[in-house]
């Protein structure tokens, strides 16, 4: 779960690491409003859960609340990435000397959370790395023992980190991580830090990504969950227990089993056509479940064709089959539906659909193997784009 | 031989009460599993399908000489269920669930390091040694006794590969699932090292996903190491960056993490990967009958 830059702030500034003054706005008069208590010169932020909000303009300066206010009457509504901007975070313009980064982020490779320093920063972190090496330090943390001062003092000296600076930076390095730690976070980042024009050093940005399946013992964060943010249509998914992610083909994908899913997706895409979205059903797959999955895919306006693609292993191709023929019996679906399945009792299966489609004449395409369902996907999907009948 | 585990292996199950633990211990006892206890708190002096149920794992090991246990326990609770196998000196830990968090899991890997336990999974389907015994989830019909052995972070993928395999005359040795989280117990290449040394296995087939750098990994050791013929699989070559495919680990970060850079490591070090199941199938079968 990806918390807003207001809101990871809010923790930051919990446990001591100093951020810039700033109101949260849900409309231009309250963006004014924040502008004028904040002494004019504000910076607009747009509460949005996307990478390089200040490259695509959904961060703007303002120099007087009027100023504010026109331009949070022009960010307000303005879709970022596929992101409407709803919440700006006002904040007082600082005068920035220098930028700095802080980070923690898992590296899966070295079983540990990872501390990332740089003195240099005001871009991403792989562009530090690439473009100044010696002011970079990366230190594995063992997660048993926890973080020892050694090892920031250490990835400080590593990164350049001005005597100046040294002893602030390690205080907020050290907060950082009991942040981490608290509250299971996945990712947390401060970039840029900002050395301000006085010498004060503050998080102007703050990144925090909490582990979900954590969520269980951080009750009180589940409700910092920003649904408006995520796709309406995964969103959806979630609630009805079903593991969609949404891509921009046509070809609705439903499979069992993670790997499954996507090896149908990549299917589709080797056989020339375009996945709409992955859908993961899990080990079940009963009627209610394929119901519940054909109506969600059903959704995507752009979905022309459905590939139910299921290996029965432990669960049987015949009570499979009976849960689609079931599904399709109680809903009108109105796009062709190819469907492969294989494995445990798929002799059984197959002659359960084949029934299905001789009493009632609805149209399901029965292929033998996955390769063969793709191809004969993709192929209607041609057809159906092309104008024809399928 | 198969590795980790054979038919000699003692097996205790965590969790054996639940509905998931019932059903799954029946159907590994009908394979030949020798499991010899269950574990659940507070149930002690049940039986579960004649299996002797116990309050705590120290006692189950003492009672049965006990030497792996396999983790039905639910998420929440899973580390700690780890931790008690681990403590009560058991060498091999399967845990079948999904969804520990990411900081008890990085505990649960460096604990597993320390005591040299051999920890598989979370979130696996398990591993069957075909023909021999089964610490898992798996439909174990579709497998036949063989000389491919099966690595892979996801599991109806695997059954799928073999079926196809089965299907072509083609036995499998050790198929094991090391989990579809971002933090598991074994890597590919302590998998490949395994099947390196096991005499049954002639060649082996590795299912990678989109996430992390384990594949690649494991394609610098196959390129320097192994020399037994890999085929491999990489799924998620139309997955975008930033999305969860299902698995925790199935993610594309940073750039990182990509099928296409899976694929070229792999090829890069000699191994031929298919483009689809089954495609990774026939060339396991014609890779094993140019070697004879």
């Amino acid at each position: 779960m990806k918390l807003h830059e207001y809101q990871a702030k809010q923790f930051f500034a919990k446990h001591g690491i100093p951020i810039p003054r700033g109101k949260l706005a849900t409309t231009p008069e309250e963006v004014e409003q924040a502008a004028r208590e904040l002494g004019g010169r504000v910076v607009l932020k747009s509460q949005i859960l996307v990478g390089g909000r200040g490259k695509a303009g959904a961060i703007r300066l303002a120099n007087s609340p009027e100023e504010a206010r026109r331009v949070a009457e022009e960010l307000f509504g303005r879709v970022f990435k596929g992101h409407v901007v709803k919440k700006i975070y006002v904040e007082e313009q600082l005068d920035i000397a220098r930028e700095m980064y802080v980070g923690y982020v898992l590296d899966r490779a070295k079983k540990g959370f990872t501390l990332i320093v740089s003195s240099v920063g005001g871009m991403e972190i792989e562009e530090i790395a690439a473009r100044h090496p010696d002011k970079i330090s990366k230190t594995t943390i063992d997660p048993v023992y926890g973080l020892w001062d050694f090892q920031v003092r250490n990835a400080l000296y590593k990164a350049s980190m001005p005597n100046e600076y040294f002893k602030e930076v390690f205080r907020i390095a050290k907060k950082l991580y009991e942040i981490l730690t608290t509250y299971e976070a996945e990712l947390t980042e401060i970039n840029p830090l900002v050395v301000t024009g006085e010498g004060k050093i503050v998080a102007a940005d703050a990144r925090l990504n909490i582990d979900d399946n954590a969520l269980f013992r951080h009750k009180d964060l589940e409700q910092l969950r920003d649904y408006t943010e995520e796709d309406q249509l995964e969103r959806i998914a979630v609630e009805r227990g079903l593991n969609y992610v949404k891509l921009d083909g046509n070809i609705g994908v439903i499979a069992n089993g993670a790997g499954m899913s996507m090896a149908t997706m990549d299917l589709i895409y080797i056989m020339g056509g375009k996945p709409a979205n992955f859908l993961d059903v899990g080990g079940g797959a009963s009627s209610e479940v394929v119901k519940k999955a054909i109506e969600t895919i059903l959704m995507d306006k752009n979905v022309k064709v459905i590939f139910i693609n299921i290996f029965g292993g432990i669960t049987r191709c015949d009570e499979v089959a009976r849960g689609i023929v079931k599904a399709l019996s109680e809903m009108e679906i109105g796009v062709p539906i190819v469907i492969r399945l294989a494995g445990t009792n798929e002799e059984e299966g197959r002659k359960i659909l084949e029934d299905f489609i001789r009493e009632t004449g609805i149209k399901l395409h029965i292929a033998k193997t996955m390769e063969e369902g793709a191809r004969i996907a993709v192929e209607l999907a041609r057809k159906i784009e092309e104008g024809g009948e399928a | 031989m198969a590795i980790i585990v054979d038919r000699n292996t003692k097996v205790i199950v965590q969790g054996i009460t639940g509905s998931q633990g019932r059903f799954h211990t029946e159907r590994m006892l009908k394979y030949g599993t020798r499991i010899v206890a269950g574990v659940t708190p507070g149930k002690e002096g049940q039986s579960v399908h004649g299996v002797p149920v116990y309050n705590t794992v120290e006692k189950a090991v003492k009672q049965t000489g006990a030497d792996a246990s396999i983790i039905f326990v639910p998420a929440p609770f899973a580390a700690d269920a780890f931790m008690e196998a681990v403590e009560a000196g058991l060498k091999t830990v399967v845990v079948i669930t999904e969804g520990i968090p990411v900081h008890d899991e990085l505990k649960m890997y460096h604990k597993a390091k320390k005591e040299g336990v051999t920890l598989i999974g979370p979130n696996t389907p398990g591993i069957l040694s075909v023909g021999e015994t089964h610490l898992g989830i798996m439909p174990t019909h579709v497998f036949k006794p063989g000389p491919v052995g099966i690595v892979s972070r996801s599991g109806t993928l695997t059954y799928q590969v073999g079926a196809y395999l089965t299907s072509l005359d083609v036995g499998q040795s050790t198929v094991l699932g090391i989990g579809g989280d971002r933090i598991v117990g074994l890597t590919f290449v302590e998998v490949l090292e395994k099947f390196e040394k096991d005499t049954q296995t002639k060649l082996v087939i590795l299912i990678g996903e989109i996430g992390g750098t384990a594949e690649e990994e494991a394609a610098e050791y196959i390129k320097s190491k192994m020399t037994k013929p890999v085929v491999g699989y990489i799924a998620g070559i139309t997955a975008p960056p930033g999305k969860r495919m299902g698995h925790a680990g199935a993610i594309i970060e940073g750039g990182k993490g990509t099928a296409e850079s899976k694929i070229k490591a792999l090829e890069s070090a000699g191994a031929k990967v298919g483009k689809t199941p089954l495609e990774v199938a026939q060339i396991a079968k014609q890779i094993l009958e140019g070697d004879q």
